[in-house]
């Protein structure tokens, strides 16, 4: 007695009509009914017969798909001549088509002009087999390299951070972070810890090995030195790399020490290096960074929102910086809000409150809206819409206004810019200043 | 020599003939003796379990009778009287008997059930078996003329009861079987598959299309969830005109399903069956199943499940009990010439290196023969050539450097990717020096390539050879062609994809095989064909040599595994028995032996000097990919498309360990030279490591387990398993460990 249910088996059948197609294809014209459905149970019988006989082919080539050369060898094997002209590594692209009250799936056969062969250069010739050796494992421990998976896949790196207790059973530590015998001294103590069931906090590697801590020394002296085109590398390495797991909590605590100390001294330059450090990192698919965005999403907030980023506001191009760090809020919304932490509506109600204050900086105001205007269409229409009218006529009190700083002039002008040039910004405006009144009804 | 093997030719000549592969049932014996006129299943020697008595079983009595029943329509007059002389049968037994199949089988049961061994059936068999066949021979049909193999086979099927009634009988029975007590219900359990398989075929093969459709409807869900694929070939199948040719049917028909039960709960089945005078589901039992009936506790149903899952059945025990040598033959013995260059100095015994040492003659050398080792000249070896003698010197010395193994100790993988292999690769192998590997495509190609900085060269040609100066101490080095140095060579002959690959020892032959039913031996000196091999006529899976060279092995669809010679055109031997297409072969390092791995997911190992079938292990719940014997030949370790790796004590012919983590088939295992790692690799892209010392050691043989076969595995694949190693999506389809234990993997990299 099986414990599961299995799904039904299949009792599939080929309808008649497909009988009635065929038949007449090959010049039989009145088929019976009878005839049909005889037909087309045998059919179906022998259809099924030989996939089963395909999928032997498919084992044998060590493969997990079943292709039609597999079908072609299951004909030979029943003394069936094969199907030519079927060749195909992927898929055959079957064409559907319907008229006549008839539906049918076909594979569609171009006309092939000759001359277009014969003038089109030749395509390049296919790459010839090659062997290419690497270390899968060395003395039990997996190395890092491009030719490697991930140490620890996504999701094993998810089920860690979202997970923190979970049962742990003697023997089973290979299985998880460590892979291997390499930490001698996980496994030992593991191993020696009575049998049962023991919760306890999966360790998180702090130690780095030599390679690593020089390896992280050499990525971040490029990031944030001088030599843009060791920079360039050391992001491109940053977002490849399938290794880098166990050191992002560096690199997380490098970006945010960074972005805090430098937002003091009013360094653009660095702040721009963090910020793409930033963005290599998102950009890093083997990488689960929800563990680190406590970290990462103020450091980004601040190079968004930052009253003074630069020394000379007046002079240096802060602004760019704000809509960096802005793409990169947005992305990381769209990527790592959930309906747990609650980022998106979090930051915008953070920007929204700073914009609202009467009191808060041309800067800082550029900033909010740059952020929520990355966040979509939807913020867009309902948070910034309805304020452009007031928004407007500060701007004019700031441009026309008798006593004005040359920073607030600047800053001003910005949020002008921002406000305005944008087609899709100049449609809301004119909907805006149409449906004016209806629309700031929706604000929160 | 060459006498000892013409003889080993001759003895099996004879098999030949007898089991020529048939267009429609190749090697399966049953099904070839309805036609072949060669003696019947019962005696037929290289039957699975020969050792049955002739004639014994009612079974066979019937058969028999129809055999010559067939033979005499025929007027093969000659053949009747030879058959009925050897099967010991009277003179009239056929007149007494003719015309009634069933009944006559009846009859004879009464009188020979005995021999069986089960007297306490023999009075039920007689009682119920009768009063059906009296009660059904009216409404008895004689099938059509026309397919006379099929009906031998099939004509079983003919007595039949109300069909509305068989899912009423299968739930009657289903509900006795869910209430007896708990330690025989998973016993009972078992008999439900292949009850439900015959039931249905029986309303399959008598027309009753649609109570077959609800039969197999209501109860399909009900079997155990490792019979689906059979379950899927059995819901296609619903015409009588469909069992015709259809393989896996015949063979459900012509061997009987195996089950071991305990005494206390066969009785307890037999008296509710007579009880109820369910006479129908009675007739099953006695006419397909063979029930290994044995004392003691009734198994639980996880020990059940552990052995449980092939085509036919368990193994009946007595098919373990023959005795294998699976020691390990002598080593030749080669004095260690010391390495001058680098360790020159004081201990140097006083001869000069390359002082040739002693010939190894039989016997009577310093170490004492392994009682478990077959006897040096049981299979006739080639001798040992001058170059095989430095290689096992090489050997010696890189053994000396070998890493010692476990589980603190854990080996390097070096992974060989094949990139641009488009899905097309299909078999790997790897010379045992490690310094060449080839691999076999799809595309109908083989590849060599050297993964050492030496080059592969070919010999020059045969006028150039002309030239060259044969004395000269670099012969060898001058016959080889310089213009031809190349990292990698194509061999191109097949007309399918090579399914199997494997080097000679001495690296100068690489044999392969492939779809075309051809396997090929090529020679690494010219890099040409030099033979090809035809006998299996259909795709051949898998092929490899023997460790000693000259021998090989070959299986695949045709389901006869075959033992050839290099230098015969024709197999040695033939090993038929499996019940579908061999998929794996591979020899035992004592080279006596060969084992073979199949679709219908049991494990045979066979004698090369008999041509028996000395072990079947079943427990397999998938077609098995991946052999690999212990390096002192004592286990086995299996690997299936189920994603499990089985380990087989050889010697008791027990189950001994399961390991439990693949995910995917697993296409090759390997122990380390040493046996105390065995390392698995599988389409989930993983090789794993399992601590193989551990495994073995655990193992508790007590007495009873010993004699009944009944273990209890302890689920510890967790503690076993020592590593797992992730490729990038690379499925691994060969592990191989060099001389000095550092493990080779490849695959083809499928992104």
């Amino acid at each position: 007695m099986a414990e599961e249910r299995r799904p039904k088996q299949c009792t599939v059948v080929l309808p008649t009509e497909s009988m009635k197609a065929m038949a007449e294809s090959i010049g039989v014209g009145q088929l019976q009914e009878e005839s049909c459905v005889a037909l087309s149970e045998e059919v179906s019988y022998r259809i099924k017969e030989i996939a089963q006989d395909a999928l032997k082919f498919m084992h044998h080539g060590k493969r997990r798909k079943l292709t039609t050369n597999d079908i072609d060898n299951a004909l030979k094997l029943k003394n069936v001549e094969p199907l030519y002209g079927f060749q195909s590594q992927e898929f055959i692209p079957f064409r559907f088509a319907s008229g006549g009250g008839r539906e049918l799936h076909f594979y569609e056969e171009k006309e092939v002009d000759l001359s277009d062969i014969i003038n089109t250069p030749l395509p390049r010739v296919p790459l010839d087999v090659s062997l290419k050796a690497h270390w899968l494992s060395i003395e039990g421990v997996q190395p890092s390299i491009p030719e490697n998976p991930p140490p620890a896949p996504k999701e094993q790196q998810k089920v860690e951070s979202t997970e923190p207790l979970k049962v742990v059973k003697p023997g089973q530590e290979e299985d998880g972070t460590v892979q291997g015998k390499g930490q001698g001294a996980t496994a030992a103590d593991g191993k020696g810890k009575e049998k049962g069931l023991i919760r306890l906090k999966p360790r998180s590697t702090h130690e780095l090995s030599v390679e690593q801590q020089l390896y992280y020394k050499e990525i971040t002296e490029a990031c944030v030195g001088s030599c843009e085109a060791k920079r360039a590398e050391a992001l491109q390495s940053i977002a490849t790399d399938p290794g880098l797991y166990q050191m992002l909590p560096r690199f997380s605590t490098f970006i945010s020490e960074g972005v805090r100390v430098n937002v003091v001294q009013n360094n653009l330059a660095l702040l721009i290096y963090l910020m793409r450090m930033v963005k290599a990192l998102m950009d890093n698919p083997t990488l689960y960074l929800e563990k680190y965005l406590h970290e990462l999403i103020p450091a980004v907030v601040t190079c968004i929102v930052s009253k003074q980023l630069c020394l000379r506001p007046d002079v240096d191009n802060h602004w760019a910086l704000r809509d960096f760090a802005a793409r990169l809020m947005a992305q990381s919304c769209k990527t790592f809000s959930t309906t747990t932490n609650n980022i998106q509506s979090r930051i915008t109600k953070t920007f929204t409150k700073s914009w609202l204050d009467e009191k808060t900086q041309w800067t800082t105001r550029y900033g909010c809206i740059a952020g929520l205007a990355e966040l979509g269409a939807d913020v867009i229409k309902t948070l910034i819409l309805p304020r452009l009218t007031v928004e407007g006529a500060r701007i004019k009190a700031v441009m026309e206004g008798p006593v004005v700083s040359n920073i607030d002039k600047i800053g001003a002008d910005h949020v002008q810019s921002l406000l305005l040039p944008s087609p899709p910004a100049t449609k809301y405006i004119v909907m805006a200043t149409s449906a004016g009144p209806a629309s700031t009804q929706q604000v929160p | 020599m060459a006498a000892v093997q013409g003889g080993l030719v001759d003895a099996v000549e004879k098999k030949d003939i007898k089991t020529e592969p048939s267009e429609d049932s190749g090697g399966n014996n049953n099904a070839n003796d309805g036609r072949l006129l060669s003696p019947p299943p019962g005696s037929s020697a290289s039957a699975p379990g020969g050792n049955k008595p002739p004639a014994g079983a009612p079974e066979d009595q019937q058969t028999l009778l129809a055999v010559l029943q067939f033979l005499r329509k025929n007027n093969l007059a000659e053949s009747v009287e030879i058959l009925r002389r050897e099967a010991g049968l009277p003179e009239d037994a056929l007149d007494l008997k003719a015309g009634d199949s069933a009944g006559a089988g009846s009859g004879g049961a009464g009188g020979t059930v005995d021999l069986e061994g089960e007297d306490a059936s023999s009075l039920l068999s007689r009682v119920t078996v009768s009063s059906s066949a009296a009660a059904q021979a009216p409404t008895k049909v004689t099938p059509s003329e026309d397919q006379p193999d099929v009906n031998v086979v099939l004509s079983a099927y003919s007595q039949q009861g109300d069909p509305a009634l068989y899912g009423v009988y299968y739930s009657g029975l289903k509900r006795f079987i869910e209430s007896v007590l708990d330690c025989h219900r998973a016993e009972l359990s078992q008999v439900f598959y292949p009850l439900f398989v015959h039931m249905y075929l029986e309303l399959v093969y008598n027309n009753h299309e649609n109570e077959a459709k609800v039969f197999f409807e209501k109860f399909s869900g009900d079997q155990e969830c490792y019979y689906e694929d059979d379950l899927r070939v059995l819901s296609s199948l619903t015409k009588k005109e469909h069992m015709r040719g259809n393989e896996t049917l015949l063979d459900f028909r012509t061997s009987k399903f195996v089950l071991r039960i305990s005494r206390d709960s066969y009785q307890l089945l037999k008296r509710h069956l007579q009880e109820r005078q369910n006479n129908q589901i009675w007739n099953i039992i006695q006419e397909h199943l063979y029930i290994d009936i044995f004392d003691g506790m009734p198994r639980s149903k996880s020990q059940i499940d552990a052995m449980s899952g092939s085509l036919a059945g368990e193994a009946k025990r007595e098919a373990n009990k023959a005795k294998v040598y699976y020691g390990l033959l002598k080593e030749p013995e080669i004095e260690l010439p010391l390495d001058d260059e680098d360790e020159e100095a004081e201990n140097e015994e006083g001869k000069p290196k390359k002082k040739k040492p002693k010939k190894d003659s039989m016997g009577s050398k310093s170490k004492k023969q392994d009682p478990n080792a077959p006897s040096q000249t049981r299979i006739p070896l080639p001798e040992l050539k001058d170059s095989d003698k430095l290689d096992k010197i090489m050997y010696m010395k890189e053994a000396t450097k070998r890493i010692r193994l476990g589980p603190d100790n854990l080996p390097s993988i070096c992974f060989y990717s094949f990139l641009n292999a488009y899905q097309g690769l299909t078999a790997v192998d790897f010379t045992d020096d490690s310094s060449l590997i080839a691999g076999g495509f799809a595309d109908s190609t083989v590849r060599v390539w050297s993964v050492t900085p030496k080059k592969l060269r070919k010999v020059k040609s045969a006028a150039d050879l002309n030239l060259i100066d044969k004395e000269s101490d670099d012969v060898l080095e001058r016959i080889m062609d310089e213009k031809t140095a190349s990292e990698s060579k194509i061999l191109y002959g097949h007309s399918g994809p090579v399914y199997g690959i494997s080097f000679s020892p001495d690296r100068n032959y690489l044999l392969t095989c492939s779809e075309d039913g051809t396997i090929r031996l090529w020679s690494l000196q010219t890099f040409t064909c030099l033979v090809g091999y035809k006998g299996h006529n259909y795709p051949v899976w898998d092929t490899q040599f023997s460790p000693h060279g000259y021998y090989f092995i070959s299986g695949g669809h045709d389901r006869v595994a075959r033992l050839w010679a290099t230098d015969h055109y024709q197999p040695l031997r033939m090993f038929s028995g499996h019940l579908a297409d061999i998929t794996s072969t591979r020899f035992h390092p004592n080279s006596n032996y060969v084992v073979t791995g199949s679709s219908d997911r049991t494990i045979r190992l066979w004698d090369v000097l008999t041509g028996n079938c000395v072990r079947i292990f079943t427990g397999h719940k998938g077609p098995i990919h991946a052999l690999a014997f212990s390096p002192n030949g004592k286990f086995l370790a299996s690997g299936a498309t189920d994603g499990r790796v089985l380990l087989w004590d050889i010697g008791h012919g027990l189950m001994i360990g399961e390991l439990k983590g693949h995910t995917d088939t697993i296409y090759s295992l390997k122990f380390s030279r040493d046996g105390e790692i065995l390392a698995s690799g599988s389409m989930d892209n993983t090789v794993r490591l399992w601590d193989a010392t551990k495994a073995f050691d655990d193992l508790e043989t007590d007495d009873f387990t010993a004699a009944t076969g009944h273990i209890h595995l302890q689920d510890n694949s967790q503690e076993l398993l020592l590593g797992t190693y992730m490729s990038k999506s690379t499925p691994v389809i060969h592990l191989h460990f060099t001389r000095r234990n550092l493990l080779l993997a490849a695959g083809a990299y499928n992104p």
